[in-house]
């Protein structure tokens, strides 16, 4: 993964995750990017973000890549965060989720030591 | 636009173990220019799509090699790399390349190979499509990715997983008519429903096959068509094309492919038309979902209505609209770097009245054909005489 994806899931990890904001249009989005898609502003700004977001849809893998092969089956989330940035996660420590529920962003280490962005179920 | 289609070939989707990108592309490409009786001195310019050569032959720099094989190696050669929308936008740069008055003769088409790998190795390279840090690396899969878009149409709208499956009954249905399909057999809606499940909601049947295939066209200006007396009555009358965000999550709706409906808009109003005026479409269906978000994007039917469009039977051979008459991916077979030319193979078939599915009076065709989940698509909008 390239550096900036290492720094961007350490941060999740640590319950500090960010995101990127414009100013001149006040979109939302994520690292890494320069230019913000919606107005083609330059001067975004990190923002801390929320770990809490709602599950807008998902799936359950059961045919994997090769590096993901011995996981399946396991579940894919979409999920929507206040700020309005969406990430896509891994759901841990629950079988399933429906569109609506409430999950909380982290990150956990892969026998690799790479971390996989991941979506607990909200208490 | 006016550019003629001149001649057409592919060879059988499916699987071809004893072959090469390089070899299936040199039996399209001759294929086609014999159809057009178009002499190979007379080709300007190659393109040609592929999307993985890399990882399933060890192989790049495409263009030449392909161009090389065709027996054009000295000619201006270009491979067009858009993920699964690759067929189709080296189309679209090869009409441009006519209309623009840069060539006379192209020579375009696509080759994939895909079968030389194992099932997990090409998952892999099909999820490159998608974006390597935001979906791939939390294991979102490529079919992950449509059966997230198909959770999300299917909530939305209040349908069902047995809704979708009407798609593969139909596509398969019309796939065993085809010769040069990869499917022969006829499937029901319990086969699709009791398949095994590959991305929930999505099972082995809602996903069309990995195949070996190539497909290609001999496009010309009207200027050389007249010159040399061509019968080439049917044009590319409309070409569109639109992008997106790369990653599912950065698109604002999950259940909808804007940039389809984009490409859609640009190609009818370059070719002047407008969806009712469409006899005959060959549709992206990727994923039995892909082809429900087509028929709306190309406004056969109003957003939520599209699972009607197979369950009822308007999108049959013999229906109100009929929608992938060759099989589509589904069941004809989706060798990712030749399905946008494949299709247009199909379409100039019906539209000079010799498919094997043949849709009765088919004037005006549209072919679509989108890469990714929804960040390429390329719409053309073909005319017959």
């Amino acid at each position: 993964m390239p550096a900036w994806h290492a720094a961007f899931a350490a941060a999740a990890a640590a319950g500090d995750p960010y995101y990127l904001h414009c100013p001149a249009c006040d979109a939302a989005t994520l690292p890494p990017r320069r230019v913000c898609p919606a107005c083609g502003g330059a001067s975004l700004t990190v923002r801390p973000l929320s770990p809490d977001a709602t599950v807008v849809t998902h799936t359950q893998i059961h045919v994997a890549a090769p590096a993901m092969r011995d996981d399946t089956p396991y579940t894919v989330a979409i999920a929507e965060f206040d700020e309005g940035v969406r990430l896509t996660g891994r759901l841990v420590d629950a079988d399933d989720v429906a569109i609506g529920d409430a999950v909380e962003l982290g990150a956990r280490p892969r026998a690799d030591d790479r971390l996989v962005l991941t979506f607990t179920p909200a208490d | 636009m006016s550019v003629r289609i001149a001649g057409v070939a592919s060879t059988r989707y499916g699987r071809h173990d004893a072959s090469s990108a390089r070899e299936l592309f040199a039996d399209a490409a001759a294929d086609c220019l014999a159809d057009a009786t178009v002499p190979l001195a007379d080709v300007d310019a190659v393109y040609a799509g592929n999307f993985m050569g890399e990882l399933v032959e060890d192989q790049g720099h495409y263009g030449a090699l392909l161009a090389d094989y065709a027996g054009a190696p000295s000619r201006p050669a270009v491979r067009v790399e858009s993920a699964c929308a690759s067929g189709g936008a080296a189309a679209r740069l090869a009409a441009h390349a006519i209309e623009a008055g840069a060539a006379d003769v192209v020579l375009v088409g696509g080759a994939e190979m895909m079968y030389p790998v194992d099932t997990p190795t090409i998952t892999a390279a099909l999820a490159n499509a998608a974006d390597d840090a935001y979906e791939e690396s939390v294991g979102l899969t490529f079919p992950g990715i449509y059966a997230a878009m198909a959770r999300r149409y299917l909530r939305e709208h209040d349908a069902a997983r047995d809704d979708l499956a009407a798609v593969t009954v139909k596509n398969h249905e019309n796939g065993v008519s085809n010769p040069l399909a990869q499917f022969h057999r006829p499937v029901d809606a319990d086969d699709v429903l009791d398949a095994r499940p590959i991305a929930t909601p999505l099972g082995l049947l809602d996903c069309c096959p990995i195949s070996d295939g190539a497909s290609a066209l001999a496009l010309v200006s009207d200027d050389y068509a007249r010159e040399r007396g061509l019968d080439a009555p049917i044009t590319i009358a409309g070409s569109g094309q639109s992008g997106d965000a790369l990653a599912l999550q950065d698109r604002p709706a999950l259940h909808r492919i804007p940039a389809a409906e984009r490409a859609a808009d640009e190609a009818y109003e370059n070719a002047d038309v407008d969806a009712d005026a469409v006899d005959v479409a060959e549709v992206h269906d990727c994923f039995t979902i892909a082809e429900i978000l087509a028929i709306e994007a190309l406004g056969f039917y109003e957003r939520g209505d599209g699972v009607r469009g197979a369950a009822t039977g308007e999108t049959a051979v013999d229906g109100r609209i009929p929608v992938n008459p060759s099989g589509g991916l589904l069941a004809k077979g989706h060798p990712v770097g030749a399905t946008g030319v494949g299709q247009l193979v199909e379409l100039a078939k019906q539209l000079d009245g010799s498919h094997p599915n043949q849709v009765a009076d088919a004037r005006v065709g549209v072919a679509h054909n989108v890469g990714g989940s929804g960040a390429s698509a390329v719409v053309h909008v073909l005319r017959g005489a």
